[in-house]
């Protein structure tokens, strides 16, 4: 199993699934964070604490923690 | 005149606002961030017979309940009446938008889309096929643009049509697992005589769905009895169906299939030159950088002081002499004394010292303004999480705060856009650190009076951010003992950068200006004369006898100046501001202040702005004798310690919020015992501060 933050910055990625529950979960998938969604690691603050993510158009930003909890795998 | 009740919807920063300002010519406030629009606004207007009110809702991801925003639009989207959904898109992020218009759809109410931001997607070489789109939805689609009002028009049209027409069923299909369930619920429905406005099917969904309305509204009913197991079944077969214990994780993943459907359907993209970076992302290489994002953003910052100061104090002198020329002039009119003295040292003195700070004001406001519209605040909040979080806020925190360098009252309210209560109260405390546009006079008339000009912009900068700093500690503080909890996620978007347009920003930057006027000709003339008159009278007409004979005896031209002034200090401290004052000054005494300063602090709770007011008429008063044009920087300086200044100042940068910004306060937090809490707690941390500022300025000079 492979979470987000494991991954190279700026290589396509494929969700597996997101290991979280409750409102996180709901607002993950507000955002179209959902499994067979591609998602791209754009970058992280400067304590990498928070990181930018691209998932289709959309830039967003996410705590590392919670970022922890997307399981991806890589597009060849 | 027939009326049509809409409903605008749409996700957050897709230019709602912006398109009812285009309708209707209303003057609501954009920014390009999320949230701008906390609390619904309502604007009508007529076309073509009709009366259109509009009723601007915040924008929202889904229909949730993830903040008050959020609860906001999906209460009224379930509960109050209204005629249409207008829902409007971002053309340029359709896949994403359309998350939200597919649970819009299920709503089964009439509807109409607006595809925003047209022009935006024409530059990027989109191409949307919005008949096909509308024939797919089954609603109406039409092209605008807010910014060039590009179809504003057929819009309109499309909404009366759609008023007119009936309403026809949408067209939104699930897969075959998931239709089959929705009929096993609905023909249950049937058979067991539910009667609804709307159709089965929608309340189907709604219930396979789990939407929390639908399921309290049916659970008081006999039919729940049955209902129930009907719909655990058929949730479990879903469930089993798409391969995940979460329902709404399947409805989403349906949305999404059926909208990635629709858009390779309708979306053309020209490949225009294809593989490298967004211009967005160009930019975010340099602004988010991960070593050089911060110092960039503190440069800027710094910037934004350094002009304030700088550009501001150019015509602060001509605004000075201009109102000197204007009070002797109408004093030359008045010929009875305490008329002339109550309008050229009270009203013309009070107001005259607040609006030589208007072009300060302005540069400020201007700094705030190409924040909120350029989509660079977001990015600060990026950079500034992982810090907050250090300090127990949450990052999105930053965005009510800086919100607050201009205007306390909007930050407060724009703190809604945090989901958490804790969070929510926490950033609510804080914000009263974040020094607003109304401290700012107060600052630079110390700060110009008290440090040298090479250094100033660099010691407003300091006091701004020493102000954030405090604040931040005082957050600590108090998430370790009031706001205990867990912290919430942060899951923000980051919004496309964009240029200002001009308009725009001259339209915030004069409105904002033309408000802290009027607050100068109404609440802050009404303060100053106030202030004079407490400051004058009673008149102690023994006092100024026994002086004036003094004064008549003396020969010596140095001693009557003296005696003068003397007499003049004295009347003053004989004044019911004098003995309130007088009243007080032991309280400020160990940081010190002498009872003018006192009594300017407690006038600055009516108004930030009254400080100033009032320094200006106590400081000319007393020394009326001394050329009365010379500047009241000149004065302070000469009336008050360097150590008492910045015990001053520190004073401003904490205490309590002014009135207006406090009564929204309670509002915001709830209950009117925060009101009292956040007394405590500014009051406290303010005198403390103070003292020790004072105390360690005297150790070191």
């Amino acid at each position: 199993m492979k979470n987000i933050l494991e991954c190279e910055k700026g290589k396509e990625l494929r969700i597996i699934k997101v290991h979280t529950t409750g409102s996180l979960k709901q607002r993950l998938l507000s955002f179209g964070i959902m499994r067979g969604a591609i998602i791209t690691l754009m970058a992280f603050s400067p304590t990498k604490s928070t990181v930018e993510l691209m998932v289709g158009k959309t830039t967003l930003a996410l705590r590392s923690d919670e970022a922890k909890a997307i399981e991806v795998e890589v597009i060849e | 005149m027939k009326k049509i009740k809409i409903a605008l919807v749409g996700q957050p920063n897709v230019g709602k606002s912006m398109l009812v300002n285009s309708i209707s010519n209303a003057k609501l406030h954009v920014g390009n961030f999320t949230g701008v629009t906390v609390e619904k606004t309502v604007v009508e207007c007529n076309y073509a017979g009709y009366n259109l009110e509009i009723v601007d809702l915040p924008g929202t991801y889904m229909l949730s309940d993830y903040s008050i925003e959020e609860i906001v639009t999906s209460e009224f989207l379930a509960n109050e009446e209204y005629d249409i959904i207008l829902n409007v898109v971002d053309s340029t992020n359709l896949e994403k938008n359309l998350q939200l218009t597919s649970e819009l759809l299920n709503l089964n109410k009439k509807m109409c889309l607006a595809l925003n931001m047209s022009d935006e997607a024409v530059k990027e070489g989109i191409e949307i096929d919005s008949p096909q789109l509308s024939l797919l939805l089954g609603i109406q689609t039409t092209k605008v643009s807010a910014v060039t009002k590009e179809g504003i028009d057929d819009l309109l049209k499309s909404i009366v049509q759609t008023f007119v027409n009936i309403k026809k069923e949408t067209k939104l299909v699930f897969s075959e697992a998931i239709e089959e369930e929705i009929d096993s619920i609905a023909s249950h429905l049937q058979r067991h005589g539910f009667k609804t406005k709307g159709s089965l099917r929608s309340v189907a969904i709604e219930l396979l769905s789990g939407n929390k309305q639908r399921y309290n509204q049916l659970r008081a009913l006999p039919i729940w009895i049955e209902l129930q197991g009907v719909v655990a079944e058929a949730i479990e077969h879903v469930e089993l169906h798409g391969g995940s214990d979460d329902i709404k994780e399947v409805f989403a993943e349906e949305f999404m299939s059926f909208n990635k459907g629709v858009v390779a359907e309708v979306v053309t993209t020209k490949e225009t030159k294809e593989e490298t970076l967004t211009l967005t992302q160009r930019i975010d290489k340099i602004l988010i950088h991960q070593l050089f994002g911060l110092p960039i953003f503190l440069f800027l910052m710094w910037s934004l002081f350094q002009l304030t100061f700088e550009i501001g104090s150019i015509p602060m002198e001509w605004i000075e002499n201009f109102f000197i020329w204007f009070g002797d002039v109408i004093g030359s009119t008045i010929t009875n004394e305490e008329v002339r003295s109550l309008i050229v040292d009270g009203l013309i003195g009070g107001v005259g010292a607040v609006v030589l700070f208007v072009p300060n004001i302005i540069i400020l406001f201007i700094g705030i303004a190409l924040l909120e519209s350029t989509g660079y605040m977001s990015r600060v909040a990026f950079l500034l999480d992982g810090f907050f979080h250090r300090f127990g806020l949450h990052g999105q925190s930053f965005i009510p705060l800086v919100t607050g360098f201009g205007c306390s009252i909007p930050a407060y309210m724009s703190a809604r856009i945090l989901k958490n209560d804790r969070d929510r109260l926490l950033t609510l405390f804080i914000i009263g650190f974040m020094s607003c546009g109304a401290k700012l006079p107060v600052y630079v008339l110390f700060v110009g009076a008290f440090f040298s000009e090479s250094n100033a912009g660099n010691v407003l900068f300091a006091i701004y951010i020493g102000g954030a700093l405090i604040g931040l500690i005082a957050a600590k503080i108090l998430k370790l003992t009031a706001f205990k909890g867990v912290d919430e996620p942060f899951v923000m978007e980051m919004p496309k950068y964009r240029l200002p347009s001009m308009k725009l920003i001259l339209h915030t930057v004069q409105t904002k200006t033309w408000m802290y006027l009027k607050k100068a000709g109404t609440f802050i003339a009404a303060a100053s004369m106030l202030v004079w008159f407490a400051s004058n009278y009673p008149k102690n007409l023994d006092l100024s006898a026994l002086y004036e004979a003094k004064i008549e005896q003396t020969q010596n031209e140095e001693l009557k100046i003296e005696l003068e002034n003397r007499m003049n200090e004295e009347l003053l401290e004989k004044s019911y501001l004098g003995q309130a004052g007088k009243f007080i000054e032991p309280l400020f005494e160990p940081l010190g202040m002498d009872w003018k300063m006192a009594v300017a602090l407690q006038t600055g709770l009516a108004a930030k702005e009254v400080v100033v007011s009032t320094l200006g008429v106590l400081y000319s008063l007393g020394n009326e004798v001394t050329d009365e044009s010379r500047p009241l920087m000149d004065r302070l300086q000469e009336n008050i310690s360097f150590a008492s200044a910045v015990a001053f100042i520190v004073i401003i940068m904490i205490y309590l919020p002014c009135l207006a910004a406090s009564i929204v306060f309670t509002k915001e937090a709830g209950h009117y015992k925060y009101f009292f809490y956040l007394f405590i707690f500014t009051t406290i941390t303010a005198y403390s501060l103070a003292f020790l500022a004072y105390r360690i300025t005297l150790a070191l000079i």
